[in-house]
């Protein structure tokens, strides 16, 4: 049996942990991509290698990803599937625990690992532990952590795009509006490089001395809780449980003490860089390279030796 | 308008959880046990929207051990107007508990049923998706913002890429992300007084409800431990060794 790929978007562009989504789903089988939106969006999703047809939910009831109708679509287009998938942004984490009620499944979220068809590994208690899970339901639902995945190439997949009809419903619930951030950096889930801010970094003002070593290696920002919740940063900025989870290359901690629930999302970086004052910080228990002092004095000497260096 | 409550009680949040030696589990015996975070912020909203005149009842639930009860006490120190415990000692997954939910929300037919995002033991972030999806009713997921008039809710959502404002047609489902609001503490006169407000205990097998679980936990296990780091001495150092040692810039 073929496996359904809810692929969601943002501004029209598929996210990329929506394409690390499709390499778990062809762990599985044959993958059929679900995408709501104008052409273009089904035109790239039929375009991601792998892809073997796609689904298109077009018309205004499917406009902005909403959980009602989608989960609708989702649980009509069921009994073709063995497995629902979806990459665990808060798109995914949205409609397919709903979808999953409608079809009488328990879902099993922020997977990390496929074991066998029926069988995955998923992170409980922030990331303390690895539970690994069988299910006895006929259909999986399941969302899986994009880092753990790599994305499926955005090209080399030329799939048929067929239309799907969205099963009428009450319109219990409509769009108003989205205020985006804007930022000219890369998204965070994707990053390669990660330059983080904490409590540390006192407020708003200073929060921006991260920007030139950001600038410097091409590096998104995030953000602790203690960041966000003080204002410095808007809330898609976080790292953790809560937050966003990331693993990439290079994670740079600055100011952040490294509470478990700041850990849950980042600890499976590559390489964890801390800069922090205090020498008991949690956060030098999980660092590969860890730098004692004040971050005010740091940061400058970082980017001089990054420019002497080339 | 009454509003419905579910509560979970969790190992605390500030404790590093220990994976059992058998890997069944993680231990729980003697940890100390709090309410969800999550479910703590929703408790204040609800009591929030009764300080504004808008509700008009705030009923907390939990589905759980006996001990569940502290944690419906908690809910009622804050404002919470009376409490169900569902009891069972079979651990509940999200659809069991959204079954459950779904049961009483037949019997109390609340305008709004208020949960956290998620529970920060199992993360499954799905229990009132799944109880939305249930009942037929709307969700607002992920809500940093609540406004409730003409039998609307409007619901400030946290996305992937910001900010995402929705209306859902009452009744409906809410559930609270963090930057909802600030919980109160409960003042020991109110401990006091939550000492006597109402908690009835039912069985799921009085609610029609089956609670078994779908799934089983083959293993639990601790994540691969990172290779102990280095301090290094001076940014030139950390700078040398990320491009010549760890070759990542």
């Amino acid at each position: 049996m073929a496996v359904l790929v809810f692929l969601d978007h943002e501004s029209g562009v598929i996210r990329q942990a929506s394409r690390s989504a499709v390499t778990a789903a062809r762990a599985l089988g044959e993958v059929h991509a679900l995408v709501t939106g104008d052409a273009a969006v089904a035109d790239a999703a039929a375009r991601i290698d792998g892809v073997a047809k796609v689904l298109r939910a077009a018309g205004a009831a499917t406009a902005h990803e909403l959980a009602e109708p989608l989960a609708a679509v989702i649980a009509d287009l069921a009994p073709a599937y063995s497995h629902i998938v979806a990459a665990s942004g808060a798109s995914g984490k949205n409609v397919l625990p709903r979808a999953a009620a409608l079809l009488d499944v328990q879902p099993i979220p922020d997977v990390v690992s496929i074991v066998d068809a029926d069988t995955f590994v998923r992170p409980i208690y922030a990331g303390s532990a690895l539970a690994t899970v069988k299910s006895s339901d006929a259909k999986k639902v399941l969302t899986v952590r994009a880092s753990s995945f790599d994305p499926a190439s955005a090209e080399g997949g030329a799939a048929p795009i067929e239309q799907v009809t969205v099963p009428d419903g009450p319109a219990v619930s409509a769009f108003v509006s989205i205020a985006l951030s804007k930022s000219e950096r890369p998204e965070l889930e994707s990053a390669r490089v990660i330059v983080s801010g904490g409590r540390g970094m006192q407020n708003e003002e200073n929060f921006k001395l991260l920007n030139p070593l950001a600038d410097r290696l091409g590096a998104a920002i995030g953000a602790s809780r203690a960041a966000v919740d003080a204002g410095f940063v808007p809330n898609d900025y976080q790292v953790g449980q809560t937050g966003k989870i990331v693993a990439p290359d290079l994670y740079i901690a600055v100011g952040i003490s490294g509470a478990i629930q700041h850990l849950a999302g980042m600890k499976d970086s590559k390489v964890i860089v801390a800069i922090n004052k205090d020498p008991e910080a949690p956060i030098f228990q999980v660092a590969d390279y860890g730098l004692v002092g004040d971050l005010f004095e740091i940061l400058p000497q970082v980017e001089a030796a990054l420019d002497t260096a080339g | 308008m009454k509003v419905l409550v579910p509560v979970k009680r969790v190992i605390d949040f500030n404790i590093k959880p220990r994976v059992k030696a058998d890997g069944t589990g993680v231990e729980t015996a003697g940890v100390k046990m709090s309410m969800n975070p999550f479910d703590e912020i929703a408790v204040e909203e609800a009591v929030r929207l009764k300080e504004k005149g808008i509700a008009t009842e705030v009923v907390a639930v939990s589905v759980g051990v006996q001990q569940a009860q502290d944690t419906l006490r908690t809910a009622m120190a804050m404002g919470a107007d009376r409490a169900i415990l569902v009891l069972t000692d079979v651990a509940v997954e999200p659809l069991a508990v959204a079954k459950v939910l779904k049961a009483l929300v037949a019997k109390e037919s609340p305008d709004l049923v208020l949960l956290g995002k998620q529970a920060i033991d199992d993360d499954m972030n799905a229990t009132g998706q799944m109880l939305a999806g249930l009942l037929g009713w709307a969700q607002g997921t992920f809500a940093s913002k609540i406004e409730i008039a003409d039998g609307k809710a409007t619901v400030t959502r946290e996305i992937d890429g910001g900010l995402e404002t929705l209306t859902l047609t009452l009744p409906a489902i809410v559930t609270a992300d963090l930057r909802l609001n600030e919980p109160r503490y409960a003042s020991l006169p109110n401990i006091m007084k939550a000492r006597k407000k109402p908690l009835e205990t039912i069985a799921p097998a009085d609610l029609g409800v089956d609670v078994t679980p779908r799934l089983t936990i083959v293993s639990v296990a601790e994540p691969p431990a990172r290779q102990q780091g280095i301090k290094v001495e001076s940014a030139a150092d950390l700078v040398a060794r990320l491009r010549n040692e760890a070759k990542v810039i």
